[in-house]
């Protein structure tokens, strides 16, 4: 059985006991505690089940490498599937359930799965499930689904909020091991600003587990002074529990600090997104232990050797009583020796190699450890807990030797470094053929924005893979690094770590060395996906020959630790199956980010209202005092009606539009866009922007204007005020403001960048009321302060003066055919004014209204709206603007595009409107038909509707569309499609149904 | 995420505060050009998988557009320069030369 | 070629199924071809298979610089649908819909093609009326769409957050046909079945020149040596631009980066494809449980099937305030591909200036939902040596006339 040790544990705090609960069942742990090392010393081996076969599973790490032990954490809000135990701290009152099996853990019924494991062989599922048809779609896709997933889907909003965070420094360094605090300190002296990170609670990697010895001291104690030092440095921050999780272009990185996963509730936010743009970055990210490939591999109690020793020193726990040690190399030694040394019982070391030799071999010698050499594994026996092992010899056939009884299984296939930010901005790797994995190529590291070197790897983390050799190593690259960023590294010694002789791994892929097809369909290479050496062997066998092939056909390190322990292995099986090198086989892509980060840390705080900017005239609070029903217009919100108790928004359209063309109309289009274009050749530019002419508009006049873009297409509409002898007043549609300012501004410094023209987009700077109805005359002249009479002030004219007191500009501007003025106060008096054009408007009978009889009154007077009658493939001919369309200038943007020949054809459909036969509305989105069908079987077409509305002044239906020469067939009935196929007949119309002649605007 | 020094406000402008503006140094048809001219200046790209001058507008710093030789396929920064050229300075092009001894030049 | 079945599997696995042959040869060229497809992604391999199965054109070699189907094929997001506006994207889109709906049997390979429908979100009012325009056109067109209102959005996928503060759903494009397939396996059915009707797949062999003479293709000249052709299909996606400038012409193509994200996998909590494109995001559910996200593009040309973080931020904001369950996942894995995205956004599938050579690029962030329509329409193609209707707009030349295809128009739908 696993179980606490009555001493030792240099993380644990014996003294603050807690309780948690696995599955329900009660629990006991203490400060320091990681869950998984918890749920080891209560005998919790067995905590999960497999994807696929659903096969028993048990811890196998220490770190975020494992790919087991993942659970269930908590509940509600605060419930989060998929949470590797290994890293999670514990606290108390910690619940954590185990995933991915029905009815229990203890008893599952997908085991199902593992009896028939035979006929579900890689890729199975493209042979099968082919016929019949429907089959796939709703039988089996159902049951595949059903069994697959890992974790519970949340119900519930996430109950805890994430923040985000900038960080800025020239050197990063990722990793709080030996290594990573070596070349901190190395950069720290030379004065580098630098932030070292650690994604676990605590510093010193694997050393102080490993029992070095640094300059004479344990390694514990001369991490401890190096963090103290660091800390004592202005220039330096170190951040624990912060894990890097992806390296992007020009030195971006994300890291992930959480914040409160082990003080869940206590207000803080559960993590911090820091984004941090370094100058160069270092990676002293260690190495990963690789399992070895035998029989029975995968049965819980079959531990990587280094994580048996990381429990047994850090958390005083030992995961088994009887530990058999399996190796490739030394460092198995160690683990074997801090086992014996605890207390605890190692039966033998079986080392692949004939010959093993070193200072660690002959330490386990003389502490009368049975080695047996040139051995290896044959099978592994147990159910849900292992039971013995049966040894062979390394070089055979799996033919058994001897049988040993042990609960645990420590393995050693030795160990790839951590290569996975090298990798992600396109750094390559070289393959050792001494330690048998592959390390970061200095010669091809990732590259920066200036060409240079982008990361350098430290450590274990590039092939250093001893202590001393580590130490050395992130001396020199953090000393590279600091030159590279163009400061002088002081002279540093690196600390001397006392060297311990080993002797060379043996790489060793299968075990043992000649196992027949029923042994390797047993040796497990990827845990959690059920990825067995047997199905590379297929892949291979079947031309699945690139290792992306292999990794996709068979799902080789897919699963949520991303190949961390697997991907190695699998690749030299691979290579081994095509008769190639390991180099030549080549790795998947690393991608970030290096473990699963939470999608609500990489949201941060944007969330609900704000969870985009949200953009508010003046008025807007007004306008959410009065119940308006809001429309997101870009990112503005804009009153869609004001609808009052007992109303429908339809009912309060109606209301609106009839006030407004009877009494008075007064609409917010604050959001209006407004660019000043000044200079002594703005007139000059605004006639290459506008298709009309803009130069000739006399001062004090406005014109409306249309803006295509270079393809011919109208991009946007407006009416343009000469505000004095070299300024003009660009208005642009609400959602294009800032576009048209953009390219304004391209076209004056890309192009014509010697004419004398500045532009500013000032839209925010005014609050813009619309005053429309019979009556906006009279509350006007009632606020009173200048003359707004029809001889001051005419139609499409405009002025300056005051309101009521407001300073204000006044356009004679009309977009409903009514009475109307547009006025213009800066911001800060828009609520103020607007209010008192309410109160003085009340005995006019002055109402709101919103964007909707907006657009209903123009689509009356048959004025055409930007994004309805036009959608980036109309000119503006198509809408019969010609008349807007300077005949006389050379050029304006889009001319030349509009002389193409599909867009000057006789055939376009060009604008209308359409009254129905019945008076009815026709449907939104409706195409008019024509006879018979295309090439490819498709109704034909000939027109569509662009605006259709029930108008309230008209009391029917009316609409305006492109049909195919739409003006040449005034009065002629067409008919329009419906979703139900039945048709709406329609008679082609002149487009403007009120006011034809524009009476009631000219008042 | 690139690092962009806008060659105005001389900031090192992270990738959000810029607007891109794809390939630069295209000559303008407008009126009077064959349908084949207009085609090209509209849409004829250079899409070089190497080096790429192109346009970049630093919105939201100091507004203005400026020009790059950026390589496509490992995202090295050659140079920033203003828009207001017609060809690319020359000490860019001697250090693109430097860097790329096999390109073959921007045209 | 041994047929996949259940009793085949039975059979082999008795003998620990080391007796399965090759899913696809692995020859040396041939000295020529009747027909060379350049880029062995799924639209290259389907214009082979549909070169044999509906011409009779089997002396083909299909050219890859790296390994089979491992760009875009391999990366995008699986989603499957036809609810296009225009008319030429809708047939071509149908037609591809309708070929998936039986191409695991076609290919006795499962590509899993999962008919679990499409959704695309209604979020503003302009976007209603979009989707409104969409749905008629797609009655003509013969595509079989749904406008449908939020209470059967909420019905489809509880999961869905209808009421959110900022961009409350208003209804939605319902094609209850579209929905997702196993990616890698269609490129890997394909290249089975053209293995087997006598095709030469040749993997690791990049295309350095494209040799002619008096403006007709005579082969290419590949990193293992010259090949000769009578007729050169070129179908490489981000690349057209390098292959086309062999070929000595110049395309309306910029290549940018397209990114795309997983979590980890979880029990089933969502059934359909969700596309919400005025907050930018849409996700479904794999098989395996994994949530699958589609991000952003970027807006500069990049060859390095990387992108830019922002884009991945964005587009998780959007789809936390759409899906408010999912914040407590965890980000798994994220990538990118390269896109060639046209100066309309719609495809090329078209002669070109040289004789005998014919091209199919352009599908920018929606190809994998084309590819047997693709390959079908790239086959006539190439085989007539005219278009035929699927292909007649996609031509090159219509940049020239100002003849876009243009898609954006509906409500700036991405593909």
């Amino acid at each position: 059985m696993s179980t606490r040790l009555s001493k030792g544990g240099r993380l644990i705090d014996r003294s603050a006991a807690m309780e948690f609960t696995f599955n329900g069942k009660r629990m006991k742990g203490y400060r320091g505690d990681s869950l998984a090392a918890a749920l080891l010393a209560n005998d919790q081996m067995l905590v999960g089940r497999s994807f696929k076969y659903h096969r028993p599973r048990g811890i196998v790490a220490a770190g975020p490498e494992e790919p087991n032990a993942l659970v269930n954490l908590g509940s509600g809000g605060r419930l989060e599937p998929n949470q590797r135990v290994t890293v999670t701290e514990l606290f108390d009152g910690l619940e954590a359930s185990s995933q991915n099996h029905w009815p229990s853990l203890e008893f599952d019924v997908g085991v199902a799965n593992n009896y028939v494991s035979r006929f579900l062989p890689a890729g199975f599922y493209y042979k099968t499930f082919i016929h019949p048809r429907p089959f796939w779609k709703h039988v089996f896709e159902p049951i595949i689904r059903q069994s697959a997933g890992l974790g519970k889907a949340p119900k519930d909003r996430d109950a805890d909020r994430y923040e985000q965070a900038y960080a800025f420094c020239d050197l990063l360094v990722v990793g709080g091991g030996i290594a990573g605090l070596q070349a901190a300190l190395v950069a720290g002296k030379a004065g580098a600003r630098v932030i070292l990170l650690e994604q676990h609670a605590h510093w010193g990697g694997r050393a102080p587990v490993d029992g070095d010895v640094i300059d004479g001291k344990p390694a514990g104690q001369w991490v401890d002074e190096a963090v103290a030092a660091l800390s004592a440095m202005a220039n330096v921050t170190l951040r624990d529990r912060c894990m890097a999780a992806g390296v992007y272009d020009h030195g971006y990185v994300l890291a992930d600090e959480k914040v409160a996963d082990h003080t869940p509730g206590d207000g803080r936010p559960k993590h911090r997104l820091w984004r941090i743009r370094a100058g160069r970055i270092l990676t002293a990210t260690g190495a990963i232990e690789r399992p070895l490939s035998f029989a029975g591999n995968d049965i819980p109690g079959v531990m990587l050797a280094a994580s048996v020793r990381d429990y047994v020193v850090n958390w005083a726990v030992s995961p088994g009583d009887r530990t058999v040690v399996v190796t490739n190399n030394d460092d198995g030694y160690r683990t074997a020796i801090a086992l014996k040394e605890a207390g605890l019982s190692v039966p033998a070391i079986v080392d692949a190699r004939a010959n093993p030799s070193g200072d660690l071999v002959a330490k386990a010698r003389a502490l009368g450890l049975r080695i047996e050499a040139g051995r290896g594994v044959a099978k592994v026996k147990g159910g849900k807990r292992v039971t013995s092992v049966a040894i062979c010899l390394q070089a055979g056939e799996g033919a058994v030797i001897d049988e040993i009884a042990c609960d645990a299984v420590a393995m050693s296939g030795g160990w790839s470094p951590v290569v996975h930010l090298w990798s992600h901005c396109g750094g390559k790797l070289v393959w050792d053929t001494v330690n048998a994995h592959f390390r970061p190529d200095p010669a091809r590291p990732p590259l920066n924005h200036d060409g240079g070197a982008l990361v350098y790897a430290a450590g274990s983390a590039n092939g250093a893979m001893k202590a001393a050799e580590a130490l050395v190593d992130a001396t020199a690259q953090a000393q590279a690094a600091v030159a590279a960023l163009g400061l002088k590294p002081a002279a540093a010694m690196a600390p001397v770590a006392e060297a311990v002789a080993e002797g060379p791994m043996e790489a060793v892929w299968i075990m043992p060395q000649g196992a027949p097809v029923e042994l390797k369909s047993k040796m497990w290479l990827d845990y959690q996906n059920d990825v067995k050496v047997s199905d590379v062997q297929l892949a291979a066998r079947e031309g699945y020959e690139s290792v992306e092939h292999t990794k996709r056909y068979t799902t080789l390190g897919m699963a949520t630790d991303q190949g961390k322990l697997s991907n190695i292995n699998g690749l030299a099986v691979l290579a081994n199956a095509l008769n190639e090198d390991i180099p030549q086989v080549g790795t998947t892509t690393f991608r970030p980010p290096y473990t699963p980060v939470t999608l609500g840390a990489l949201a941060g705080e944007a969330r609900g209202e704000i969870f985009q900017p949200l953009r508010r005239t003046p008025m807007h609070a007004w306008h959410e005092r009065n119940g308006a029903y809001f429309e997101p217009v870009g990112l503005w919100r804009r009153p869609y009606c004001f609808p009052r108790t007992g109303e429908t928004h339809a009912q309060a359209v109606v209301r609106e539009v009839n006030n407004t063309r009877s009494a008075l109309g007064l609409l917010d289009a604050s959001t209006l866009g407004k660019i000043i274009v000044k200079g002594p050749d703005a007139g000059k530019f605004l006639d290459m922007l506008y298709t009309g002419v803009m130069s000739t508009l006399p001062v004090g006049k406005c014109r409306y204007g249309l803006m295509c873009n270079e393809q011919g297409f109208l991009s946007d509409d407006g009416v343009v005020a000469r505000i004095d002898e070299d300024t003009w007043l660009c208005h642009t549609t609400s959602g294009g403001a800032d576009r048209i300012h953009g390219w304004m501004e391209d076209w004056l410094q890309c192009e014509w960048w010697d004419w004398k023209v500045y532009t500013a987009n000032v839209t925010e700077q005014y609050a813009q009321v619309a005053v429309v109805g019979p009556n906006a005359r009279k509350v006007l002249e009632k606020l009173g302060g200048m003359d707004v009479s029809k001889e001051a002030l005419p139609f499409m004219g405009w002025a300056d003066g005051t309101l009521g007191g407001f300073p204000c500009r006044v356009y004679r501007i009309s977009f409903s055919g009514e009475l109307s003025y547009e006025i213009a106060v800066p911001a800060s008096h828009g609520a103020a004014f607007w209010e008192a054009l309410h109160t003085a408007g009340a005995e006019f009978g002055a109402m709101p209204y919103g964007t909707e009889a907006l657009h209903v009154m123009r689509a009356e007077k048959g004025f055409i709206m930007i994004g309805d009658e036009t959608d980036g493939t109309v000119i503006p001919q198509d809408l019969n603007l010609d008349w807007a369309i300077s005949k006389k200038k050379a050029d304006f943007l889009g001319k030349r595009g509009q002389q193409r020949n599909f867009l000057a054809s006789p055939d376009r459909w060009k604008l209308v409107g359409f009254e129905t036969l019945d008076g009815s509305v026709i449907p939104d989105g409706s195409y008019i038909i024509a006879p018979g069908v295309n090439a490819n079987g498709q109704g034909n077409t000939q027109g569509r509707v662009t605006s259709t509305y029930y108008s309230p002044t008209l009391k029917r239906g009316i609409a305006m569309g492109l049909l195919k020469r739409g003006p040449e067939r005034m009065g002629e009935v067409v008919e329009f499609n419906t979703v139900t196929g039945a048709t709406v007949k329609a008679r082609v119309v002149d487009q403007v149904f009120y006011d034809k002649d524009g009476e009631k605007q000219n008042v | 995420m690139l690092l962009i020094e806008c060659p105005y406000c001389g900031v090192k402008a992270e990738e959000t505060e810029l607007s891109p503006g794809y390939e630069a140094h295209l000559k303008r048809f407008g009126p009077g050009s064959t349908d084949e001219e207009f085609e090209a200046y509209m849409f004829a790209r250079k899409n070089p998988k190497g080096v790429h001058f192109e346009r970049w507008r630093h919105s939201y710093g100091c507004g203005k557009w400026f020009l790059a030789a950026r390589c496509t396929a490992t995202l090295e920064v050659f140079g920033t320069y203003p828009a207001q050229v017609g060809e690319p300075p020359a000490d860019i092009i001697e250090k693109i030369k430097a860097r790329r001894p096999d390109w073959k030049g921007y045209k | 070629m041994k047929r996949y079945s259940v009793f085949a599997i039975a059979r082999e696995a008795l003998r620990y199924h080391t007796g399965w042959e090759r899913a696809w040869r692995s020859p040396e060229p041939k000295k020529e071809y009747d027909a060379i497809i350049v880029g062995a992604g799924g639209h290259g391999l389907a214009t082979a298979y549909y070169l044999g199965k509906n011409h009779g054109i089997r002396n083909v070699a299909i050219i890859e610089k790296g390994w089979l189907g491992g760009g875009n094929t391999g990366r995008n997001t699986t989603i499957i649908r036809s609810n296009y506006l225009q008319d030429s994207s809708a047939a071509i889109y149908e037609k591809a819909r309708s070929l998936y709906e039986t191409m695991s049997q076609d290919l006795n390979y499962n590509v899993m093609f999962s008919p679990r429908g499409v959704m695309m979100l209604a979020q503003t009012h302009h976007e209603v009326r979009g989707y409104l325009r969409t749905a008629h056109a797609n009655k003509l067109q013969g595509v079989e769409t749904e406008f449908i209102t939020p209470q059967r959005v909420k019905e489809l996928c509880p999961i869905l957050n209808i009421d959110g503060p900022r961009y409350p759903v208003l209804g939605a494009l319902w094609q209850a046909r579209g929905g997702t397939g196993r990616h890698d396996a269609v490129a890997w059915g394909y290249a089975r079945a053209c293995s087997d009707m006598g095709m030469d797949i040749i993997q690791q062999c990049e295309v350095k020149g494209v040799r002619s003479e008096g403006g007709v293709v005579k082969g290419v000249e590949t990193t293992k040596g010259f090949i000769g052709c009578k007729k050169l299909g070129i179908v490489v996606a981000g690349h057209s631009g390098q292959v086309a400038d062999m070929a000595g012409f110049r395309l309306p193509v910029e290549a940018v980066a397209l990114q795309a994200l997983v979590s980890e996998p979880i029990k089933p909590c969502m059934d359909i494809v969700v596309m919400a494109n005025t907050v930018h995001g849409y996700m479904s559910q794999s098989d395996k449980g994994e949530m699958v996200i589609g991000g952003g593009t970027d807006g500069f040309n990049n060859y390095t099937q990387r992108g830019s973080f922002h884009h991945i931020e964005e587009t998780l904001r959007a789809l936390i305030e759409t899906f408010p369950i999912i914040s407590r996942l965890k980000m798994l894995r994220q990538w990118g591909g390269i896109v060639d995205m046209t100066g309309d956004r719609s495809p090329i599938i078209s002669k070109t200036p040289l004789g005998n050579c014919f091209i199919n690029c352009g599908w920018g962030t929606g190809g994998f939902k084309a590819i047997p329509g693709s390959g079908w329409a790239m086959a006539d193609l190439m085989a007539k040596g005219e278009p035929g209707p699927l292909a007649a707009e996609f031509d090159m030349w219509r940049f020239k006339e100002g003849r876009f295809i243009d898609e954006s128009v509906a409500a700036g739908v991405a593909h």
